[in-house]
């Protein structure tokens, strides 16, 4: 009797308030995503059509798919500025393994693998002697894209198996296409494992204090490794597609992509400091993204320009909430 | 036994030490490569990367990183090449005066993000990073400025030699000079280090670590600002990719050098080894015969290798603390009854 009473007083905080909903980022998120989807349907003609709209999806699935572990990572307060060129590496694995003959499924097979290979190297560095993940990962970033580099010269490899097209040509069914089926479902799982399991209670738990985690008996280590080697995994993926779509491999090949991954992630609410994030965010950035560089493209403004309007969409974001919180400080005191 | 001891807990005699077995490797496979006039256009070469890294320095002893800095370099250089190919008869000091204020203004714009907003400097930074570059593109319209278009005083600056040495290389000592008096010196050189070191600490013996880190981005964006001068003089082209990426190199310069990016734990003269130990490696590939594509695979292999041994020192004085400590408690089982005694 008395705990029905105690339970119908409490406040639940699990629940979804309407103020709580209003004021979450993910919310924030999705207005600044429908009011730039409105403002692109009215300014350009194309925009509103199915097609197009499924080809804009293919500007970021790529990056996307390898933005939801490094969330985890980042989240973890680690951090992977290695995986474009794991991607470059993973490349041209598969653009020299092609090239001897081998299959779909050799080739595919060789591309996740050399990702997963690289996200192990970067978290068996970072957990063996205790270095910082942001000096390792650049140390890394220039070792996988230096030995694409010095393994490819100046050459081209494109002599890929004739089906390895699908992955990143392909659609499932009508406008669907397999990188969006793929990266929905990679959404949906990463989901599932960091907001509905143990690990990904764990992952929170090592960000807000790595020490107090060990201390409650978490190996922080190895969850550490597993986390790289995911994010490596992905990469490895996402440089499937890549590889796919294209057709063929260079050396520069995802050259940048890293910042952009990043910059991702933290427009996704993820705190760069760790501690706190959640994949729908990230999910949401993504297509935000996305649908910026699209529609700009459709107004025919030029890609440097579309890196000023990310840049600022990156410190505006960040720093609006953090302006309204000291508007708010201020006004408290003044009353 | 106890001087070599000592070597190996020194960073700098430690990298010192590598670059000289480094040398003297090369020298083996093609002695011109130490002689004082090569190894003085190696230096020439490493100038710009030297200047780069030890702005970036101050800004990492505070527990800050500036990615911006290669964006910084390009659209201050861009800048200065547009109004020396339009207007030819701007006076070159001049130049670099403006060079100097508007890089230093752009790193002001991250100092100030950092400091009053408190957002952290990775996410400042890698925003700033593209909107920079994309300036570069709104000023210049993706044109190319090229040598015709620049007068021959703007080239001819940092070529100029001076008591034996290119005018580039004496900025660059110049700037080393500078930052380690600074460093070392200062009230405001060990600000640097204490906001890095232990920002609470810092704050409670009266630093303002929010303004210290802000004064580190504004130095650091106007010795970026200068680099922009120098490199579009020096490589006679301005456009939007100059020193693309170069960000990286600057940091890894710092990390090779010993500068925690922890903060607070660093000195110039590690920097100044870490910038000229990747300058080595680049210019010495071709002499020993190595294919420029494997350069970009043997820096990165140079940072894990110099990052895990820095690494593997710190853990070493921890431990010789701890032992101490151990030893301490030993001689003294209970610290209880020596109370009460």
């Amino acid at each position: 009797m008395e705990q029905t009473m105690n339970q119908a007083t409490t406040p639940n905080q699990l629940g979804a308030s309407w103020k709580g909903i209003a004021f979450r980022w993910e919310t924030f998120l999705l207005a600044v995503f429908a009011f730039v989807f409105v403002m692109f349907a009215m300014a350009s003609p194309y925009f509103l059509s199915v097609w197009n709209l499924s080809d804009a999806t293919f500007n970021f699935t790529e990056r996307a798919l390898i933005a939801l572990p490094m969330a985890m990572l980042i989240i973890c307060r680690e951090i992977d500025l290695s995986v474009a060129s794991t991607m470059a590496l993973a490349s041209v694995a598969m653009g020299m393994i092609a090239e001897l003959g081998a299959g779909v499924p050799a080739v595919v097979v060789t591309g996740l693998f050399v990702g997963l290979l690289c996200g192990l190297f970067n978290g068996f560095i970072v957990t063996t002697f205790g270095i910082p993940s942001i000096v390792v990962t650049i140390g890394t970033m220039s070792l996988f894209r230096g030995i694409t580099n010095g393994l490819m010269g100046n050459e081209v490899l494109n002599s890929y198996p004739a089906g390895f097209s699908y992955f990143g040509q392909g659609y499932v069914h009508w406008v669907f296409s397999f990188q969006f089926v793929l990266f929905l479902g990679a959404a949906l799982l990463f989901y599932v494992l960091l907001h509905h399991t143990n690990f990904g209670r764990r992952t929170y738990a090592i960000g807000a204090n790595p020490v107090a985690a060990e201390y409650s008996g978490i190996r922080v280590n190895r969850h550490k490794m597993i986390l790289f080697a995911a994010v490596g995994l992905m990469a490895g993926l996402a440089s499937v597609l890549l590889t796919s779509r294209l057709g063929s491999t260079r050396p520069a090949i995802a050259f940048g992509w890293e910042l952009s991954i990043v910059t991702m992630v933290v427009l996704g609410g993820v705190n760069i400091l760790g501690g706190s994030g959640s994949i729908v965010g990230v999910v949401i950035a993504a297509f935000l993204m996305g649908i910026v560089t699209f529609g700009l493209g459709l107004l025919n403004v030029p890609g440097v320009v579309m890196t000023i309007i990310i840049g600022a969409m990156l410190i505006t974001v960040i720093s609006l909430p953090i302006i309204a919180q000291r508007l708010k400080a201020m006004r408290s005191k003044r009353l | 036994m106890k001087f070599a001891m000592r070597i190996v807990e020194q960073r700098e005699l430690l990298l010192a030490t590598v670059i000289l077995f480094m040398l003297v490797v090369i020298a083996s496979i093609n002695p011109g490569f130490v002689h004082p006039e090569n190894l003085a256009s190696v230096f020439n070469d490493t100038s710009i990367l030297i200047i780069l890294a030890l702005g970036q320095m101050l800004v990492i002893l505070t527990r800050c990183i500036d990615l911006s800095v290669a964006a910084n370099v390009a659209l201050t250089g861009m800048v200065v090449a547009l109004i020396n190919s339009v207007f030819p008869g701007v006076p070159i000091p001049l130049l670099l005066v403006l060079s100097l204020i508007l890089g230093a203004g752009l790193g002001a714009i991250n100092g100030a993000f950092v400091w009053l907003l408190s957002v952290p400097a990775i996410v400042v930074t890698l925003g700033t990073m593209s909107i920079y570059r994309g300036v570069i593109f709104l000023l210049s319209g993706g044109e190319w400025v090229n040598a015709h278009q620049m007068s021959p005083e703007f080239l001819a600056l940092p070529r100029q030699v001076f008591l034996g040495l290119p005018v580039l290389s004496w900025i660059a000592l110049v700037v080393i000079v500078a930052v380690y008096l600074l460093s070392r010196f200062r009230p405001f050189g060990r600000e640097l280090y204490a906001s890095g070191g232990n920002p609470h600490a810092a704050f409670y013996t009266g630093i303002n670590v929010g303004l210290t880190q802000f004064k580190a981005f504004v130095i650091s964006g106007a010795l970026a600002g200068l680099c922009g001068y120098l490199w579009v003089s020096r490589y006679a082209v301005a456009y939007v990719e100059v020193a693309n990426g170069f960000e990286l190199q600057v940091v890894a310069a710092c990390v090779i050098g010993g500068i925690s990016i922890m903060g607070g734990v660093g000195s110039v003269g590690g920097v100044i080894l870490g910038a000229l130990f990747l300058g080595i490696i680049n210019n010495s590939l071709s002499v020993v015969g190595v294919s420029q594509f494997w350069q970009l695979a043997i820096s990165g292999s140079v940072i894990l290798i110099a990052v895990i041994a820095n690494s593997r020192s710190e853990r070493r004085a921890d431990r010789i603390i701890l032992r101490k400590a151990i030893a301490a408690d030993a001689l003294q089982p209970n610290p209880g009854t020596a109370a009460s005694r």
